[in-house]
């Protein structure tokens, strides 16, 4: 039964426009324009944690731009070709990526809520400015839209205009369900509640907003151009803020964390629309968008209750999809493994910490630190909690600036470039506090740190052209997975695994980076005896490999058997240095450790 | 033995989707000093904020000052005398000392008493360089100061049961000595306090009975000198093994 | 333009621009405690106007009906709990959810607030919106007050969309306008400074200095700050979120009743107009970065002179004008802000 259900709505849609009267055809075509938009509105909310209100706006500026050149162009007396519907869909993107690739540089690196409020403002100005300007008809609009045709076939009639949505609303599914399942989808999907995490792999979180932002709007726009050739005349109101908002709606009701909850969202509120417009005026006695009382208890009442909205409840109906990478990691013995970037030979200097200093407010974090890692080395970071360790290496990898001092890595001045420049370099880390993406896969996580040995962008992840790239990174991490020690959890939920193994994927990520060196905030804390002798086996391997390691640590017999250079700090500064037996006998570690009440 | 004031029983706390704190039991007697030690991630923290109801449990019990509670909510236990020192102190950055001293009393306001001018005095009392600072922004204050209002918030509310995560954390020996000897002094006026440490050594020094959580369940419990003897505790926590100094 | 028009329409401009600083310093507090982008602030000045005009028309005000329902709904939800707590407790909470609305109905009612002298009415028509922010609170954000600011805002605007809905049916689609508090002008130079204006300017101000006072020196206006700096020190201190973030919508309501009762002589209120007013206080609350109460109000001041010059240039493309404002001011907050934020 539920291997037949897809294939069996599939039939109905292609039969809908056959057996269905005009009223529900156009009722279906309304859906499909809505969830073109809301499947948009999924990837920004859902998928990438932000969220705009006027997308509206997008559509009208797809709509309104086809709208004006196939009519006062036309009556201008413009070369025909340019006047052509398909000349008002690359006019109605042009315009469209402009403005949002504006908004979004404008808005997109300040924190999650100026976006939607600047989306507000935006909706808002654009519904005048099509109310206003003259050349677009001010609030009667454009009339006497020319029909979309097709090699001279004049698609006039409502239930050919069907199929052309729903096929493009079904490409638009397959296009983004693809990303989604890709190496930039990985990226899109660490950027709620992972970016921080994401730079230090090496992705570029503001350039995937951007992106995912630009993909909603050029959905919202492309919903536009249909709408304007199927209703063949625009005015301002389905574009103003109200109508931005429904989308919204119909993307959290509908499920914003999987694209069919675009479909489902537009196909209920669409019709609970309809249906609540011509009964809650009876009720009320008077006319009015009464609907959207309606509309904003349901809403208020979905995110109480189910926040994932409708879609998980219908999915059980479904066949379960496959859990993603798992098929393309299965290719991995026909393809060969990644090309690895040049180690340094041993005992090269990587690393060189040069007095550097780091203040918050009245906080010396770290007081002129100086420190040095070697190829073939591990270097232990030690001291009592809250010494700066932390700071340190988060100075080091990018992730916040130095006030003052000098970090180089491989000769190079890396103080002042962002986490994600560093990584590219060959640096990579791991987090004291666990930064995994606790939906995805094990699998996922640590291919996330294979992000940059990708190339492959959105387009072709789209069109399924980078599947062999995506089968080689996904080979890579189930590699590395392996080496660690999780060969056993490859597919679960990362945050289903117990503190100590979400160190080990943390581990395995960073390999995935293919670095030179290895930053290790603290890698054993939370691993019991034997998995922490496991741990010490496996960097063993990779500093005889030729890798530089870095590692906080608690765990004293931990780094005094594995170290062979340790640094110890307290308040901020470097208190002793050296081997690790020199070190343990100093006067001034003693005390720090041991410091007692005596 | 007299009644505890504070008996956790079978306590599991979640962290998120982890399980962070298994079964974990102990108690405090009052004016008893007790402590918690073990290495970092065993949930030393994550206990306290199920204690006192910053974190829900998953199971188990915690009796208080007589009353039984199966869901622990802060605002009570706070009313009831209890108050957690955080190991990010949790300061009002932007409010002066005083502010930040006379909002600790906040509670005891609710439940009507005024008397949080004397409480200030004998705050200041103990921490005269608060005194020095009481109309500086609270953000301005060095690491040790931080602590000292952190700990002096806490005294505005007068607790009977007075729990402190890492006091001791980014602190110079010093000044921990002397935030200890506070600790001493309040205990010998019948304050109870729980102590979450790292710094084992001197926490064992001070406490009266010890705790050992280890990844999120009791390892070992005594006596704190002779959990201070202990070999496993030595070896683990005090820095004694093969190879390490010893003091 | 001459040095009259110039001086005329700053005084349009300071006037609706003291209303958009209320309304700022109103969505930074809501904000700065409850990290809810409070959207719906905008309706309780709609509320509050159309209230005030319900009583001058004789009508009984929808907002009477949505005090009683959201009052009983709470009643349902929390009485059983607060029946087993007893004591005080029990006592403030019936007092809240059964005498408070059942005066206020009575008064409404019973009372003929239509022969009530002016100022009676606009203190009876702040009593009904005010404990809308509170009830609000207790049944919209509550359940949810620990979710992400994003998913804050969108159930923020969800309850704007319901909130404009339900005004639409309490008040009806004609716009309303109140007689001014004043009559009286006076002639300063050329001119003409209208006695309502002053009311407006006094009121405002009268409301900041109280504002201000009660943040800085009582205890309960400090706890409001704390939390809003710092929810778990507050909360360690027993300071509870879920009252912090009631106080705040209680204010929330207070200033945009009052903004609307304020303003209702000097424009035509229609059910739906309260938001756009309460968008261009936000973006006066940006400019503050939703953080500053100065910044907001002089921010929200600017507004207010934009738009009345705007009108006068362009009128036809005030609104855009003034959204685009903040264009410029986020950018400018763009280049300030360098590192990748975690959303939490």
């Amino acid at each position: 039964m539920r291997r037949w259900l897809p294939a069996g709505l599939l039939a109905f849609l292609a039969a809908g426009p056959l057996v269905l009267s005009e009223f529900y055809v156009t009722l279906f075509n309304y859906i499909g324009l809505s969830a073109l938009v809301a499947l948009g509105l999924v990837l920004l909310t859902g998928v990438a944690g932000l969220t705009s209100f006027g997308q509206a706006a997008f559509v009208g500026v797809g709509a309104y731009a086809t709208a004006w050149l196939t009519t006062a162009g036309a009556a201008a007396g413009w070369p025909a070709l340019l006047t052509t519907p398909w000349a008002g869909l690359a006019l109605g993107l042009m315009l469209t990526m402009l403005v949002a690739a504006g908004l979004g540089a404008i808005t997109l690196r300040l924190s999650g809520h100026f976006l939607p409020l600047s989306t507000i403002a935006w909706g808002i100005s654009l519904y005048f400015l099509f109310g206003n300007l003259e050349f677009l008809g001010g609030h009667t609009g454009l009339s006497g839209v020319p029909p979309l045709s097709f090699a001279g076939w004049e698609l006039r009639d409502p239930r050919w205009f069907y199929y052309l949505i729903w096929l493009s609303l079904l490409a638009a599914l397959f296009g983004v369900r693809n990303l989604l399942d890709s190496r930039p989808g990985r990226a899109i999907r660490a950027l709620k509640g992972g970016a921080l995490m994401a730079e230090a792999m090496g992705v570029d979180t503001a350039r995937a907003k951007l992106m995912v932002f630009l993909l909603a709007a050029i959905l919202a726009s492309l919903s536009g151009w249909l709408y304007a050739h199927l209703q063949r005349f625009v005015n301002p109101t389905p574009f103003g803020l109200p109508i931005g908002i429904e989308y919204l709606f119909m993307a959290v009701i509908g499920g914003a964390s999987e694209v069919w909850g675009a479909l489902v969202g537009a196909a209920v509120i669409t019709v609970l629309k309809h249906w609540l417009q011509d009964w809650l005026p009876h009720l009320f006695g008077a006319s009015g968008n009464f609907e959207i009382i309606v509309f904003g208890f349901l809403m208020i009442a979905v995110l109480h209750r189910a926040q994932g909205g409708l879609w998980p409840y219908l999915s059980r109906g479904f066949p379960q999809p496959a859990v993603r990478g798992e098929a393309a990691s299965r290719r991995d013995a026909s393809l060969p493994p990644m090309p690895q970037r040049a180690r340094p030979e041993a005992g090269v200097l990587l690393l060189d910490v040069k007095d550097v200093v780091k203040r918050f407010g009245g906080l010396v974090a770290n007081d002129r630190m100086n420190l040095a890692v070697h190829a073939g080395e591990i270097t232990a970071l030690i001291g009592p909690n809250g010494a700066g360790k932390s700071t340190l290496f988060n100075v080091i990898s990018g992730v916040e600036p130095a006030t003052s001092g000098e970090v180089r890595f491989l000769g190079q001045r890396i103080d002042g470039l962002p986490a994600r420049a560093i990584a590219r370099l060959g640096m990579a880390r791991t987090f004291q506090h666990v930064r995994l993406l606790p939906q995805m896969t094990v699998l996922e996580n640590v291919a996330l740190g294979a992000h940059l040995r990708g190339k492959r962008g959105y387009l072709s992840a789209m069109l399924r052209l980078s599947r062999d790239e995506e089968a080689r990174l996904l080979a890579e991490a189930r590699r590395h997975c392996e080496r660690v020690g999780l060969a056993d959890c490859l597919h679960m939920p990362a945050g289903s695994l117990p503190l100590g193994r979400q160190r080990l994927v943390e581990i395995a990520r960073a390999l995935a980076l293919d670095p030179v060196l290895l930053l290790l905030d603290e890698p054993a804390a939370g691993l019991r005896y034997l998995e922490k002798q496991a741990l010490a086996a496996l960097l063993r391997v990779l500093r005889a490999e030729g890798l530089g390691i870095l590692l906080v640590e608690h765990d004293m017999d931990f780094v005094m058997n594995l170290a062979d250079f340790v640094v110890v700090m307290e308040f901020g500064k470097t208190i002793a240095a050296g081997r690790p037996a020199e070190v343990q006998n100093d006067p001034a570690v003693i005390e720090a450790y041991l410091g007692g009440l005596e | 033995m007299s009644e505890a004031l504070l008996e956790v029983s079978d306590l599991s706390v979640a962290y998120g989707q982890i399980e962070a704190v298994h079964h974990v039991s102990l108690r405090v007697l009052p004016g008893q000093i007790v402590t918690v030690i073990g290495p970092n991630g065993a949930g030393k923290t994550t206990l306290l904020s199920a204690i006192i109801g910053l974190l829900p449990c998953k199971g188990g019990m915690v009796r208080y000052a007589g009353e039984a509670y199966a869901r622990v909510t802060l605002e009570k236990m706070v009313a009831a005398g209890m108050v957690l020192v955080p190991e990010k102190r949790e300061l009002f950055a932007e409010m002066s000392v005083l502010d930040n001293l006379l909002l600790g009393a906040f509670m005891r306001r609710r439940l009507g008493f005024r008397d949080e001018r004397q409480t200030l005095a004998t705050v200041f009392a103990l921490f005269p360089r608060l005194k020095e600072r009481a109309q500086q922004r609270a953000g301005t204050l060095s690491g040790g100061e931080r602590q000292m209002l952190a700990i002096g918030r806490a005294l505005m509310a007068r607790p009977r049961l007075l729990m402190l995560d890492e006091p001791s954390l980014g602190l110079a020996p010093l000044i921990v000595r002397e935030i200890f000897r506070i600790l001493a002094d309040l205990a010998a006026e019948g304050v109870a306090i729980l102590l979450v440490e790292q710094n084992a050594r001197a926490a064992l020094q001070l406490a009266d009975y010890g705790y050992v959580l280890e990844t999120g369940e009791i390892a070992l419990s005594g006596r704190a000198d002779e959990l201070s003897e202990d070999a496993r505790v030595a070896e683990s926590y005090l820095g004694q093994a093969a190879g390490c100094p010893v003091a | 333009m001459d040095l009259q028009i110039a001086l005329l329409l700053a005084q349009d401009g300071v006037v609706s621009g003291a209303i958009y600083a209320l309304l700022a310093l109103a969505l930074v507090l809501v904000f700065a405690v409850t990290r809810v982008v409070f959207i719906p602030q905008g309706e309780f000045v709609a509320y509050g106007a159309l209230t005030l005009a319900s009583f001058q028309m004789g009508k009984i005000p929808g907002t009477l009906w949505l005090l009683l329902a959201l009052a009983f709904v709470i009643l349902l939800v929390d009485g059983p709990a607060a029946w087993r707590q007893g004591g005080r407790g029990f006592l403030l909470f019936l007092a809240q959810v059964v005498l408070y609305p059942a005066l206020m109905a009575a008064a409404v009612l019973l009372g003929q607030p239509h022969a009530w002298p002016l100022w009676a009415q606009s203190l009876l028509a702040l009593a009904l919106v005010a404990p809308l922010g509170p009830q609000l609170y207790r049944l919209v954000f509550q359940p949810v007050a620990e979710a992400s600011v994003l998913m804050l805002l969108i159930v923020a605007v969800a309850l704007h969309l319901a909130l404009v809905g339900l005004g639409l049916v309490f008040f009806g689609a004609e716009g309303s306008r109140t007689p001014p508090f004043s009559e009286a002008s006076w002639e300063v130079g050329s001119l003409v400074v209208s006695g309502q204006s002053l009311w407006v300017l006094g009121a405002s101000a009268g409301l900041i200095v109280a504002l201000y006072l009660f943040f800085e020196k009582t205890l309960y206006g400090k706890a409001l700050r704390a939390t809003a700096m710092n929810r778990i020190g507050a909360r360690l201190m027993g300071i509870s979120t879920t009252f912090a973030g009631k106080i705040a919508f209680l204010f929330a309501a207070v200033i945009g009743g009052a903004s609307g009762i304020l303003i209702a002589p000097i424009t035509t209120i229609y059910y739906d107009t309260g938001f756009l007013i309460g968008l261009k206080g936000f973006v006066g609350a940006i400019v503050g970065g939703l953080a500053s109460y100065p910044v907001a109000a002089a921010g929200a001041l600017l507004v207010g002179l934009l738009e009345s010059f705007s009108s006068f240039w362009a009128s036809a493309y005030k609104e855009v004008l003034v959204f685009t404002l903040i264009i410029p001011v986020l950018l400018w907050r763009s280049w300030q802000s360098h590192q990748v934020e975690e959303e939490e």
